[in-house]
């Protein structure tokens, strides 16, 4: 029982670590938290299930698609709710007003489009299970693990040892200075945005075919739990996303299984919580929060 | 552009009406206000305004936070809901007597907000959005799942209506008095506040926390305090309105209830007591004059708030300063006579 929550809490934590990279990859650069993120982790479940069911496309070419539709999404959300402000150096509260907007209106768009109604949702990754034991383990599982490990090995790979993932760095250390440097400094907002889309949109996915089923609530509550994660790792720490997602997904079956199903969804919002109460810059965090 | 430009000369004029005759405008205003119920019988229209003015209540107590304090605060439908929630089982379960039963919502809403202001707003930046957006989730899931106190999903019916020494009110006639009472008393208080010392600390940290504290503004609790005393408000009100519609239920307090604050006093104007009438008034009026358009409201929501924060991000009325219009165009007259009697001189 208790290996089954662990199993069970490392699969969805794994997902959440996903898209709180893609939080952390934005704080990063920016120093904003982009509220619309939860919307394109919903928008790309969304795109695999519209284009499966209203045009016919099977999942190997429907998924795709639904990635790079999604990176064109994420540039959007840069270029219609941030790029006139970063311009005019507004404020940071107009910035993170702008992508809850933009979160809003995708969020509703959807909503009118197919529904508010739960839709079941192909699992494109059955394969059988595994018991060892007492424990059952699903192929879903096994393989959505995997794919965000290494997904999250990919990302990381990119942002420490490559020439784009150095000016990212660089732009998050100093965007002057990054200019001074002959970096393309909107290039690499936008880039971040785009990869951080496409990651959402990929755990969007994942989190479909393991639960096997799609709402349009999904958004919200993922958005929190996922923040929540990125902030117990620290914002802007990528390995510490990793590690928050993780825990916060342990922490939520463990949980939900000890204590109450129907608190299930605050016990992310309490570690929220009890983390800006005791280290507020969160377990890899650099100890540079700003205090006042 | 020819019509821009007498739109934007008739805009100018008006404000410069308004400016020179503040007084007499605002006296119409309240008699107005104060003589609606007595023009109407119709329940409904009585409905829509004293929700009116509800909202506006809530409106400004969000704006302390947002408008004045510069933080973005998901609140609002949290401590409204705990007011809502605490004032009725404090009426019903512990027979409190109906205004006892506000004071309890109201104290139990400021006992909450303290409890996130004290780790919270120590921090700078997003912190704050991000814990009351988690907060009012917790409290709508504890308000769900609390079957003894709160009758979860069913929500609490046939709440006893607002009684004050003895005498039930039970019409939307006496309501919107009420509540009218409520908003004149929580405007005076916004407003002398805001112009207070502490209003001016409060401005002062929105627009550089750093010169702020080098002035000796004990940042962190003039912070706490400003958002204790939102969520009091927040919590009376919430009150009061249980008492009022007589039903709650934990759907009316999610966090998209909040969003819908946040949208209405950012199209009004932030940090702008006008403003947030006009935000609230109109986005409460204009979703039920456009029934049709329900479906569409919140996708409006969204859109209206990447337009205003990129093309106004001051809102409709948020750099709109009456006083200072009135001091420019008194300076103005002033010049214009001194220019006519120095020419009379000369001839």
């Amino acid at each position: 029982m208790f290996l089954q929550q662990i199993v069970n809490g490392l699969t969805i934590g794994s997902i959440y670590a996903l898209v709180a990279i893609g939080y952390s990859l934005v704080f990063g650069v920016l120093r904003l938290i982009n509220f619309a993120n939860g919307a394109e982790y919903m928008l790309g479940a969304y795109f695999v299930y519209i284009l499966m069911t209203t045009f016919g496309a099977k999942a190997p070419l429907a998924i795709p698609l639904a990635i790079v539709a999604l990176g064109a999404v994420g540039y959007l959300v840069d270029f219609v709710g941030l790029r006139r402000l970063r311009k005019k150096n507004a404020p940071r509260m107009s910035a993170l007003i702008s992508t809850l907007g933009v979160g809003t209106f995708i969020e509703n768009a959807i909503q009118i489009w197919v529904g508010t109604e739960t839709k079941s949702y192909p699992n494109f990754l059955n394969f059988g299970r595994i018991t060892i034991g007492k424990t059952i383990i699903s192929w879903t599982q096994i393989i959505i693990f995997v794919t965000c490990i290494l997904l999250m090995v990919a990302v990381s790979f990119v942002v420490y040892k490559t020439k784009i993932g150095k000016s990212m760095l660089a732009v998050s250390q100093d965007q002057m200075c990054a200019r001074l440097m002959g970096i393309n400094v909107s290039l690499v907002i936008t880039l971040t945005f785009v990869v951080a889309a496409m990651l959402a949109c990929v755990s969007g996915v994942l989190v479909g075919s393991y639960y096997q089923n799609i709402d349009t609530n999904m958004s919200f509550i993922v958005g929190m739990k996922t923040f929540a994660a990125a902030v117990l790792g620290g914002v802007g720490s990528l390995p510490g996303a990793v590690a928050g997602g993780l825990i916060v997904g342990l922490a939520e079956s463990i949980g939900a299984s000890y204590v109450s199903a129907g608190y299930r969804d605050a016990i992310a919002f309490a570690i929220l919580i009890i983390v800006l109460l005791v280290k507020p810059s969160g377990l890899f965090g650099k100890n540079n929060v700003e205090k006042m | 552009m020819k019509k821009n430009s007498v739109l934007k000369k008739a805009w100018t004029g008006l404000v410069e009406f308004v400016a020179m005759h503040q007084i007499p405008i605002m006296a119409v205003l309240i008699l107005l206000v104060i003589a609606f119920p007595f023009m109407t019988d119709n329940k409904y229209l009585l409905r829509i305004a004293t929700l009116c003015l509800i909202n506006i209540v809530l409106g400004l107590a969000l704006n302390l936070v947002q408008g004045y304090m510069g933080q973005m605060s998901f609140a609002t439908a949290a401590f409204w809901g705990i007011g809502a929630y605490a004032g009725t089982i404090g009426v019903m379960r512990l027979g409190m007597p109906s205004l006892l039963g506000m004071a309890f919502g109201m104290a139990v809403a400021g006992l909450f907000g303290l409890l996130i202001a004290l780790p919270t707003l120590k921090l700078k930046g997003y912190y704050l959005s991000i814990v009351t957006m988690g907060f009012c989730e917790i409290v709508r899931i504890v308000e769900m799942n609390w079957q003894d106190l709160t009758r979860g999903s069913l929500g609490i019916m046939n709440i006893p209506a607002v009684s004050i020494f003895g005498f039930r009110f039970k019409s939307g006639r006496a309501n919107y008095i009420i509540a009218l009472i409520i908003l004149f008393v929580v405007t005076i208080f916004v407003k002398n506040l805001i112009n207070s010392n502490f209003g001016l600390s409060l401005k002062a940290i929105r627009d550089d926390d750093s010169a702020a504290e080098t002035m000796g503004i004990n940042i962190v609790h003039v912070k706490r305090v400003n958002f204790v005393i939102s969520a009091l408000i927040c919590g009376f009100v919430g009150a009061f309105y249980a008492q009022y519609v007589s039903f709650i239920h934990p759907s009316s307090f999610a966090s998209g209830v909040s969003q819908e604050y946040i949208v209405m006093i950012i199209f009004g104007g932030l940090g702008s007591i006008p403003g947030t009438f006009l935000g609230c008034i109109a986005l409460t009026i204009l979703p039920e004059l456009m029934r049709s358009l329900l479906q569409y409201r919140l996708l409006i929501y969204g859109a209206l708030m990447v337009i205003m924060m990129n093309f106004m991000p001051g809102g409709l009325l948020g750099n709109l300063d009456l006083g200072l219009v009135r001091k420019k165009i008194l300076e103005r007259r002033s010049r214009e006579a001194v220019k006519g009697s120095g020419g009379g001189d000369g001839e």
